[in-house]
């Protein structure tokens, strides 16, 4: 019967894709997020203003934009493509490690930004006084300056899961749609929509919209009070 | 205020801009993409005051977007399966035309698909092959057919690539990240595309035809433009334009 509210196989396999997706690229801005936050926020170059601008990129750029270099980039004439080649490593394009690079160029700034600004406001002082007991400057990042953020650290871990979620464009351009590996959901719903096959696009964009309003509104119930000014 | 007076009047221009020009909308298949080029710069080098706007995509997008009630006032489909839907949901002006069947090539920017057949996909050294979604565009549709008929489905199923459209597809191989695929004649034909390797007619024996149609849309009934346009299609130098790019036209018998 067909009126039964289940999603088929190939729906679940590309949420599971997803879901693994999101979790795989906010695992590694975990990784190289944070460094690059911390460095935006203590120093006190001149470069701090480019780099800013290049890790925020990706809020006004177009995902066509990245799409398209990405592809190039990662072709068999590009940068990328010629450096797997070089370590014997599968071109990254239809790939889901090419995914993973791809989303986490899209998504750098949603772990940055929050990051950013927890670390700014834990301020100079707690480093200090640190820096007196004689904790080293990694010691003092690890047992003062991250316990102080954790707040700014489960944002921005949400706002990047979430968003990678949304991903569609870059993943379209250098994706190829292949079923468990590259066909996120957001892709299949578009060939669901294409094709004409509106009740399974409604089912599993349902369970999408519901999945996003629920991320965001464990994010807005979670977030203390703003009166500390976080 | 001092910024306020010519953005009041930039908008002003852009509402006037839409609101007097005589114009038509035309959605056509991505294969398209080279011959209506063509055929529209003729069509306004003949008649200069008319404004024809062409957007290109995959026929099944535009199906779906029409039925939404999208401001296309032609709608030339790679399959004509998609305007007579819509001629029978009652969204059509005139009857469904058949213009031109498509043929689907084997192209390789890098290798040289001339010297390939079909059997040749499934040589280890390939390890990539894009063709379009048979999920929804026509010429995927027909690729996978070929693929079947030719008894290698099974072989290279797990090396296809699939492009949202057939110029997504070309595009995937000509950037090398696809190291050949199946696409549209029309477009390998392109002297974008041929100079680059090669490509190899596939019989049109081992799929069901590429029949193209199109339809004017129920909102440009009393478009006469939208009406000229669609008869220009029709005439000697368009039909030239389509023979060039390799459409089999309608009184026509496919050359193999």
């Amino acid at each position: 019967m067909k009126g039964t509210n289940m999603l088929t196989d190939s729906d679940l396999q590309a949420i599971g894709l997803t879901v693994r997706l999101a979790g795989v690229v906010t695992m590694i801005l975990l990784l190289f997020g944070t460094p690059i936050a911390w460095w935006l926020a203590r120093a006190k170059t001149s470069w701090k203003g480019p780099i800013g601008a290049v890790v925020a990129l990706p809020l006004v750029l177009p995902p066509s934009v990245l799409g398209f270099y990405l592809l190039l980039a990662m072709g068999p004439h590009g940068p990328v493509g010629h450096l797997t080649r070089t370590l014997g490593i599968e071109p990254l394009p239809f790939t889901f490690r090419g995914l993973v690079l791809a989303s986490a160029f899209y998504s750098l700034p949603f772990m940055v930004q929050p990051l950013q600004t927890a670390f700014e406001a834990v301020g100079d002082r707690p480093l200090e006084v640190a820096a007196t007991l004689r904790a080293s400057p990694l010691d003092a990042f690890f047992t003062v300056a991250a316990p102080l953020a954790a707040p700014g650290f489960l944002t921005a871990s949400i706002l990047t899961f979430a968003h990678t979620i949304g991903e569609f464009g870059v993943v379209l351009m250098i994706g190829g749609n292949l079923p468990g590996v590259t066909r996120v959901a957001s892709v299949q719903i578009y060939d669901h929509v294409e094709a004409l096959e509106y009740t399974q696009a409604h089912r599993l964009s349902a369970v999408m919209l519901i999945f996003s309003f629920l991320t965001l509104l464990a994010l807005y119930a979670w977030r203390p009070n703003p009166k500390n000014g976080g | 205020m001092k910024l306020l007076r010519p953005l009041l009047i930039a908008c002003s221009l852009l509402f006037a801009a839409t609101a007097h020009a005589e114009k038509v909308t035309v959605a056509a298949a991505a294969d398209l993409k080279f011959a209506m080029d063509e055929i529209v710069a003729a069509f306004k080098k003949a008649n200069p005051a008319d404004e024809v706007e062409v957007v290109y995509g995959s026929s099944g997008k535009f199906n779906t977007q029409i039925q939404q009630g999208a401001p296309y006032d032609l709608f030339f489909s790679a399959d004509i399966a998609f305007p007579r839907a819509l001629a029978k949901a009652g969204l059509a002006a005139s009857e469904v035309k058949p213009y031109a069947s498509g043929r689907i090539v084997l192209w390789s920017a890098n290798l040289d698909a001339t010297k390939m057949t079909l059997a040749s996909l499934a040589d280890p050294t390939i390890t990539r092959i894009a063709i379009a979604n048979p999920q929804h565009a026509p010429y995927g549709r027909r690729a996978e057919e070929s693929l079947r008929a030719a008894g290698l489905w099974e072989k290279v199923e797990s090396k296809l690539v699939y492009g949202e459209n057939i110029a997504q597809t070309a595009q995937y191989i000509q950037t090398g990240n696809a190291q050949v695929g199946i696409i549209a004649l029309s477009l390998a034909v392109n002297p974008e595309l041929a100079s680059k390797g090669g490509y190899w007619l596939i019989p049109d024996k081992l799929h069901a035809p590429l029949e193209q149609g199109y339809v004017i849309t129920k909102r440009a009934e009393g478009n006469a433009l939208a009406h000229r346009f669609a008869d220009y299609m029709g005439s000697p130098p368009a039909r030239a334009v389509m023979t060039r790019y390799g459409f089999v036209l309608p009184g026509e018998i496919a050359g193999n």
